[in-house]
Parts: C-alpha cells; sequence; structure tokens
C-alpha cells in the first residue's frame, strides 16, 4: 500500500542524543546530546521521557510555534505501555496518538501524520520517538549492569529522541511518498540477531514502494534502511539480489552510521526507534539541504520482538515502512 | 524465499564467534579465580588459626561481598563481559546476577522492586541446583547406602 503525497512537507526536524552517539560520527549533527544515561532524572525511563521533551521543546522553538499551535502530536518508543511517550504526551498536553511497530516507529508516525496532512485534516502534526539503551536492555534482555557476553550480531539501541514538524507550508523537505509494510516472518528466532529478523521486511518493503511507484531501484539518490547492522546490511543485499535480481548500490544503513562500528563496542551497529531518525533528520537532511542527496527512500526496519513469544519457541516477526524524502524543487 | 534458504543465507553472512580465544580467556581467569579463592582459604585458616573447611566459608563470603560491591561500582559488568564464563560460572557470577538485577529495580520499591525482582536471574540457578543436588543425593543414596 502506498500513498502518493502533493502537500505535506517536514519543515523542520530536531534531534537529541546519548552518551555514546555524542561520541559517534554524527556528533555535530544533533541538536543537544546528554552526557549521561540519566539526563538529570532519576530513572532511565523518566530521562528517555525527558529526551522527548527536549526534542519537541527544541522543535517548537526551531519552527516558532508554542505547543497551543500544534493540531496533533503522534510518539512511539520501545518500552511497555509506550510509557516514555504518554508522559512526555501528558506534560505537553498537545492532542496525542501513541504508535508502535518497534523500531520502524518513526516511519509510520511520518505515514499517518501525511494522510491527515494531506486531506486537511490537521494543519500540522509534531512526530517524536525515542529509544534508550538501558531502558531496552531491562525490558528486553538482561539488567544493564549484569553485562552479559553477547555476540557479534548483537545491535546496540540507541539512546535520544527526533522530532519532526509537518505541515502543507511549502518548505523543508518534501513527503513525497509513504509506502506501508507487511509482517514478514522468515522463522528467524535469535533474539541476536535483529538484522537478520527484518532485511526480508525491508526488502518486501522495498519492493512494493517499486512496484506501486513504478520505479528503478536507480531513482533514489541513497535508500537508507534502519536498522540492520553490519550484517543485517549484507544479508538484505544478498536478499534482494538473488530474490529479487536487484543490486542495491546506494544503500547504506543508519545502523552503521550512527556509530563508529569499528572503534566504539557497539557490536554490529546501531538499533532502536531512534536510529532511522537521528540520522536522517540530521545527517541526511543536513546533506539534502546542501543538495547532495535530492531523493532518499528511507525504509525503517522494525522487529516485533516480544521476549514472552520467544520463550514460547515462536519467531521473531518484523515490519517495514518506507517513506520517499525529495528535496524541494524550485 | 523458503524458510530453510533463508537460514542457509542467514549463516553465511554471520561471523563466527571466537570459541577458542573465548574459550582460554574464561580458562585463564576462571583458574586465577580458582587459585584466589585456595590462597584466600590457605590465608584465613593460617592467620585466624580455623580448620580448612570453615576458611572455605570465609572465602566464599569475601569474594561474593567483592563482587556485589565491584557490581554497585560500576565496573563489574565489563570485567564479565571480558571475562566470560571466568566470572559467570564461579560465585562471583552468582553474586553478579543477584546484586544487577537488586541495582536495576532499586527505584521500584523494597518489595515490588528489589524483593520481587532479585533472583530474575539468579532464581534458575537457584531452583536447579537445588534439584539437581536433591536428585545426585537420591541416586548416591540408593547406589552406595549414603557412605561415600
Amino acid at each position: 500500500m502506498t500513498f502518493k503525497y502533493d502537500n505535506v512537507y517536514i519543515n523542520n526536524a530536531s534531534t537529541v542524543a546519548g552518551p555514546y552517539e555524542q561520541k559517534g560520527p554524527l556528533k555535530n549533527y544533533y541538536d543537544a546530546t546528554y552526557d549521561d544515561f540519566y539526563s538529570e532524572m532519576d530513572t532511565f525511563e523518566q530521562a528517555e521521557s525527558k529526551m522527548i521533551e527536549d526534542s519537541v521543546s527544541i522543535l517548537l522553538s526551531k519552527v516558532g510555534k508554542t505547543k497551543f499551535d500544534i493540531d496533533l502530536f503522534i510518539s512511539g518508543d520501545l518500552l511497555n505501555q509506550l510509557v516514555s511517550s504518554n508522559y512526555a504526551a501528558s506534560n505537553l498536553s498537545i492532542p496525542f496518538m501513541g504508535v508502535y511497530n518497534a523500531c520502524a516507529t518513526s516511519v509510520e508516525g511520518l505515514i499517518i501524520a501525511s494522510n491527515m496532512v494531506e486531506s486537511k485534516q490537521i494543519k500540522n502534526c509534531i512526530c517524536a520517538v525515542s529509544s534508550h539503551n538501558n531502558t531496552a536492555e531491562k525490558q528486553f534482555r538482561y539488567p544493564v549492569e549484569y553485562g552479559g557476553p553477547k555476540p557479534k550480531t548483537t545491535t546496540f539501541t540507541t539512546t535520544g529522541s527526533a522530532s519532526a514538524y509537518l505541515s502543507s507550508n511549502k518548505e523543508g523537505i518534501k513527503i513525497e511518498s509513504g509506502t506501508v509494510g507487511k509482517v514478514v516472518d522468515l522463522g528467524v528466532t535469535d533474539v541476536y540477531h535483529m538484522g537478520a529478523v527484518m532485511a526480508p521486511a525491508a526488502a518486501d518493503t522495498i519492493i512494493t514502494h517499486l512496484k506501486d511507484t513504478k520505479r528503478e531501484i536507480g531513482y533514489y539518490d541513497i535508500i537508507l534502511t534502519g536498522d540492520l547492522g553490519v550484517y543485517g546490511r549484507d544479508i538484505l543485499k544478498e536478499y534482494m539480489k538473488t530474490e529479487y535480481g536487484i543490486e542495491l548500490k546506494n544503500y547504506n544503513d543508519t545502523a552503521c552510521m550512527i556509530f563508529d562500528t569499528d572503534k566504539q563496542p557497539v557490536y554490529a551497529g546501531g538499533s532502536g526507534p531512534a536510529c532511522a531518525p537521528l540520522v536522517t533528520y540530521s545527517y541526511v537532511f543536513n546533506k539534502m539541504k546542501k543538495k547532495e542527496y535530492a531523493r532518499v527512500l528511507l525504509v525503517a526496519t522494525g522487529a516485533l520482538h516480544s521476549p514472552t513469544m520467544v520463550n514460547q519457541k515462536l519467531s521473531i516477526p518484523a515490519i517495514a515502512h518506507a517513506i520517499s524524502l525529495e528535496v524541494i524543487s524550485e | 524465499m523458503e524458510k530453510n534458504k533463508y537460514k542457509d543465507l542467514v549463516n553465511k553472512h554471520t561471523p563466527n564467534e571466537n570459541r577458542l580465544y573465548n574459550g582460554m580467556i574464561a580458562f585463564i581467569t576462571g583458574g586465577l579465580m580458582g587459585a584466589l579463592g585456595e590462597l584466600l582459604r590457605q590465608i584465613y585458616a593460617y592467620y585466624l588459626n580455623i580448620p580448612t573447611s570453615e576458611a572455605t566459608i570465609f572465602m566464599i563470603i569475601t569474594l561474593i561481598f567483592i563482587g556485589c560491591l565491584f557490581t554497585c561500582f560500576g565496573f563489574f559488568d565489563k570485567w564479565v563481559n571480558f571475562a566470560k564464563c571466568g566470572l559467570i560460572v564461579p560465585i562471583t557470577g552468582f553474586a553478579h546476577a543477584m546484586m544487577s538485577a537488586a541495582l536495576e529495580y532499586r527505584k521500584e520499591g523494597l518489595v515490588t522492586g528489589i524483593g520481587a525482582n532479585m533472583f530474575k536471574l539468579a532464581g534458575s540457578v537457584i531452583i536447579f541446583g537445588v534439584v539437581s543436588a536433591y536428585t545426585f543425593g537420591l541416586i548416591r543414596l540408593l547406589l552406595f547406602g549414603g557412605v561415600i
């Protein structure tokens, strides 16, 4: 399912990032960074919630609006009951929708908001996402201080939050179309290899998008998936080639861009809902403003992982949503 | 793509863990832990003038204390990550598992947080430790009449 948009623009975006991202290759692109995982709060969960609030308030000051001017706030994160988003929304008091698609949440939010802006149901919308390494570890894996050994294919949840301001005002980056993906499950049960879980979903969504829009893969200056990691990226490349005969050339994965996987202790790269938008809203938008990229396809991939279901010996389903971003033609 | 075919593709792009290296690290650090334990045991027995069986208990308490303390200081997880089973298998691993869970949930209340979650990791060790002790004790009783 692909939606085409004529009047939806990301006018501005903001990014706040945690201590590991602060030392990563994109450190100069973020609006704000935190030196520790608490960001002056009592607990990690509260810190994650504060990160959403911070990114939204930075965004509001960038676009010169107050929260009373915003029609809708869409946000999501990894935690049970979307607590980070809910508590941030409680403090922001903007009409709120919580969304969950694991690491594909960011693009899911953008697609929902774009549809509403395009149909003029709302004038503007803020789409936020967050993730926090320690809250994710606590919920999905082991206690943070346990530090159990992990295989090389593990991805490291990014800490931070990213927000985008959408409206029909013609400025910033154009959202040209969006493709809603299907849930794909090829039987991977390894919770330490999310790249393998998500690669088929990414491939399926890319192919659907190309078919629906009748485009060739070379139409885009760069295709970005987020967040397959170093090994997931290789799996997707080969999967696309053997299954669909398509060679991914102008392609990168945000998990490999947000961290220096050779120097930082992040195993196969970043993950989490914040990973793809942190890279896109900062580094990629910067490149688009400099006209180095004119057309970008962002494919956010989410492993719909639940420890309960994995313990019940079920495999992990995955989803990917794609959004086509363009520099506004004069 | 079929699941089996995809599994092969995934395996092709999945790096091998360096089992020999990890095993050697665990062997050496685990060995050092054993040597440290024995050293402590001899020291306690010699200086406190107690039988070695009692000194063993003193040694275990010391190692548990050190494991917990280092976990609280926040660097023991990095050691565990490096030494792997060299620090997880000895008694320090058990202490570390309990302490890290306690630390994780300390902000959620004494009963509902620490009390309910402290055994999250270590609980299985206790359950299956007791079950296997019981089973092997029973086997020993049946085979040897509990003499040896």
